[in-house]
């Protein structure tokens, strides 16, 4: 078993390191670094302006030197002037020191946001850490409801409660969040004036009830029919089972073989696939935040981009594979836990 | 200059009216479809679910509206009637005297037009985009589970790649106007677009190998069908002028079948692995056939249902990815019609009026809904046999 998770742990790794340099090599292309360095001079630049702005700052180095640097192998260059040798930090709004110096991932240093003009870690972690509130309160009204409509489903297969449940789940499969959002926001914030189409105050003013609910429920409403799904397929299976079938002719009741017999064994399946949901929620979060305004790692992904902040979309690229390897590696050994039959090699 | 207006009624009536082209090719195809249905197959089996009848009725009124749409859309989808700008629905265009049904948007455009041919761009982009990432997800699932080992290794590594970047991410990175510039489109759609000439190639060859003058026909055809869409595709460049994509759109094109051609190779990988103990395969393997007929002619149709059912789903979720495009504004041009550019377009006004966002999120979820019934009354079919 450990030697599986240091395997995989290695697989991860590479993984993150091909990743990484993809995402180094896309936002390093010609017309992205154009992009950067007119929005960090002005818009009527020259030509020779915006060339010798990318040569000063290290982006016409070679990209192997430059991937270095970002991943702390190769030391960092300040700003050199060419005329007086005055030597000057490339961003003095990071605190960067005006010597060469090793900053990079495996120093712990994520870089500079040109966008936000501070640090990289002092935006990406409180933008996690919204964002983790909001996972959280995804996760607690996903996960129960949809585990009850699968087990009511797939209590007793075929029956009318499955149909319409069925056909429940099918319907939030097929609404993503930029259909419900819009949605939820016209009948609860315009025609019925409960809650609040923005999650904007939530950044400052704390979370309530009137500016969060919107945002949790457009976002579990994708997942819960994909769950529920998959809860029934299993509790459908795990009833069709010999053992159900003794339970049911020791005498005991319907209600007890379901929670005592089948649940236990039918949750299984479900576990995996909701670990597995992390990915499809980091999409969802990312639509979301920026739907209502809620200033969390999804809005500050896009404002990255937008921008092409070089470091903050490393950042949050890094982040992001890390999340999503993390919970496949977690599903996977917490199915080898859960069902005793499943051996790990 | 005051509009005049049409009640609630008159325009459900109105909506009804102008549909007219799909009511009339819908009556005709489920009609025939339900009195030859014991004829028909997977395909006839679905009339006999209220799922499957709702699904295929779904589908087939989105593909109708998509090919009707010039008659069933009153207005030109880009045309502004400065008169018409937020109007409420049913309000009366002065000078045609037509309806805009569904009112007018921020920028005086009839609405219920722009849905309509919104359809149009939903229905060739998502089927078409599936179609090519089932048809690289077969080509390089099939040899991943069947020789396994380094084979496997290297495509599942790459695979999981792929999968392992948010769908957004590689979005923002793929799907940017300076992208454009750059050679990268143009190289993935190069190698993307290779795969089903491969694959129908192979096939051919395999099957029909010592029969010479039956394989050069069938080479001849692939090749020349092949490479004249992929000329019109990649290069631009059809002599004909016919199969023609804007930059923008190849742009969308290829990164919709980046994204989605892991998942079909790991569902074919995994059916493959299933199918490779069985006896058919072991008594071909016995007769000495080649392991590419294999896959192709013992594995593959054997693993049609459940990727007839991936299908369906595919082309769901691909039709949410290029809504999701849409909603962030990349890719495509910012007074395209289609659904996704709608719904960020309205979304952004919600506070002031509401009547712009309903039609396109109601024709999105209603399309994908249809779909997803359809795939699931197939499972259901299928699993029965």
């Amino acid at each position: 078993m450990l030697s599986f998770i240091i395997r995989r742990l290695g697989t991860m790794a590479l993984t993150m390191l091909c990743l990484t340099m993809v995402v180094f090599f896309m936002i390093n292309l010609e017309p992205n670094l154009r992009k950067l360095s007119i929005s960090q001079l002005d818009m009527r630049s020259s030509d020779e302006h915006i060339e010798s702005w990318l040569v000063r700052n290290g982006y016409r180095d070679n990209f192997f030197v430059r991937y270095g640097r970002w991943l702390g192998v190769v030391q960092k260059q300040p700003n050199i002037n060419a005329e007086t040798g005055a030597v000057t930090p490339r961003f003095s709004f990071c605190n960067e020191p005006a010597e060469p110096y090793y900053g990079g991932i495996l120093q712990g240093d994520f870089g500079c946001s040109t966008k936000f003009k501070t640090t990289v870690s002092a935006k990406l972690w409180p933008a996690l850490a919204a964002t983790g509130k909001l996972m959280f309160w995804v996760m607690v009204t996903m996960v129960p409801v949809a585990l009850l409509i699968g087990i009511f489903a797939g209590m007793r297969e075929g029956s009318r409660t499955d149909r319409t449940l069925s056909v429940a789940s099918i319907t939030t499969t097929a609404t993503p969040e930029y259909v419900s959002g819009v949605i939820f926001t016209v009948v609860f914030a315009s025609w019925l004036g409960w809650l609040n189409g923005s999650a904007a105050t939530a950044t400052s003013q704390g979370l309530t009830f009137y500016n969060f609910t919107l945002p949790v429920m457009t976002m579990a409403i994708y997942g819960i029919g994909y769950i529920a799904r998959m809860t029934r397929a299993s509790m459908v299976e795990v009833m069709t089972q010999q053992y159900i079938r003794t339970a049911r002719l020791k005498g005991l009741s319907f209600n007890t073989v379901v929670v005592k017999h089948a649940l236990r064994n039918a949750l299984i399946a479900p576990f995996t696939v909701i670990m597995l949901q992390f990915p499809w929620l980091l999409t969802g979060v990312v639509i979301v935040e920026v739907m209502f305004r809620y200033q969390g790692f999804g809005f500050t992904l896009v404002e990255a981009a937008g921008n092409n902040d070089i470091d903050l979309l490393l950042g949050c690229s890094l982040v992001s594979v890390f999340v999503v390897l993390f919970t496949q590696l977690i599903s996977d050994v917490g199915y080898a836990y859960l069902n005793p039959r499943i051996r790990v090699q | 200059m005051q509009l005049e207006y049409i009640g609630g009624f008159q325009v459900f009536i109105g909506v009804l009216l102008r549909f007219w082209p799909v009511w009339i090719a819908l009556a005709l195809v489920l009609g025939a479809s339900i009195t030859f249905k014991a004829r028909l197959g997977l395909y006839g089996q679905l009339f006999n679910s209220y799922v499957g009848v709702a699904g295929v009725t779904i589908c087939l009124f989105w593909l109708f509206t998509a090919m009707f749409a010039s008659t069933i859309a009153p207005f030109n989808p880009l045309a502004q009637i400065l008169v018409m700008k937020d109007a409420l629905p049913g309000a009366v265009e002065p000078q045609s005297g037509h309806t805009f049904l569904f009112g007018g948007d921020r920028l005086a455009r009839d609405i219920f037009s722009r849905m309509v041919y919104g359809s149009q761009i939903v229905l060739v982009i998502a089927p078409a985009a599936t179609m090519f990432a089932l048809m690289v997800g077969i080509t390089l699932g099939l040899p991943a589970g069947y020789y396994g080992g380094r084979v496997d290794t290297i495509l599942s590594f790459l695979a999981n790649l792929v999968l392992a970047f948010p769908v957004i991410l590689l979005f923002y990175l793929l799907v940017t106007p300076g992208i454009m510039d750059t050679p990268i489109p143009y190289a993935m759609a190069g190698v993307f677009f290779l795969f089903p000439i491969i694959f129908f190639c192979t096939l051919f060859y395999t099957r029909y190998r010592h029969r010479p003058q039956l394989l050069a026909i069938q080479l001849g055809v692939t090749l020349l069908l092949g490479g004249w869409i992929y000329a019109g595709l990649v290069f631009n460049a059809d002599p004909l002028r016919i199969i023609a994509i804007r930059p923008n759109e190849l742009n969308i094109f290829v990164a919709v079948v980046f994204a989605s051609s892991p998942g079909v190779f790991r569902i074919v990988r995994g059916l493959v692995m299933d199918i490779k103990t069985r006896d058919y395969v072991a008594a071909a393997q016995t007769r000495g056939e080649s392991p590419w007929y294999i896959m192709l002619w013992e594995v593959l149709p054997n693993a049609r249902g459940p990727l007839i059912v991936d299908a369906c789903l595919r082309i769901g979720y691909t039709t949410i990815l290029l809504g999701t495009l849409g909603y962030f504004g990349l890719g495509l041009a910012p007074e395209s019609p289609d659904w996704g550019t709608a719904i960020k377009e309205a979304s952004r006004l919600l506070r002031s009026h509401i009547h712009p966002a309903l039609p396109p999120t109601i024709a999105l979820m209603s399309f994908v809904l249809g779909l997803n019934l359809l795939a699931d009354a197939l499972r259901e079919q299928s699993l029965k046999d």
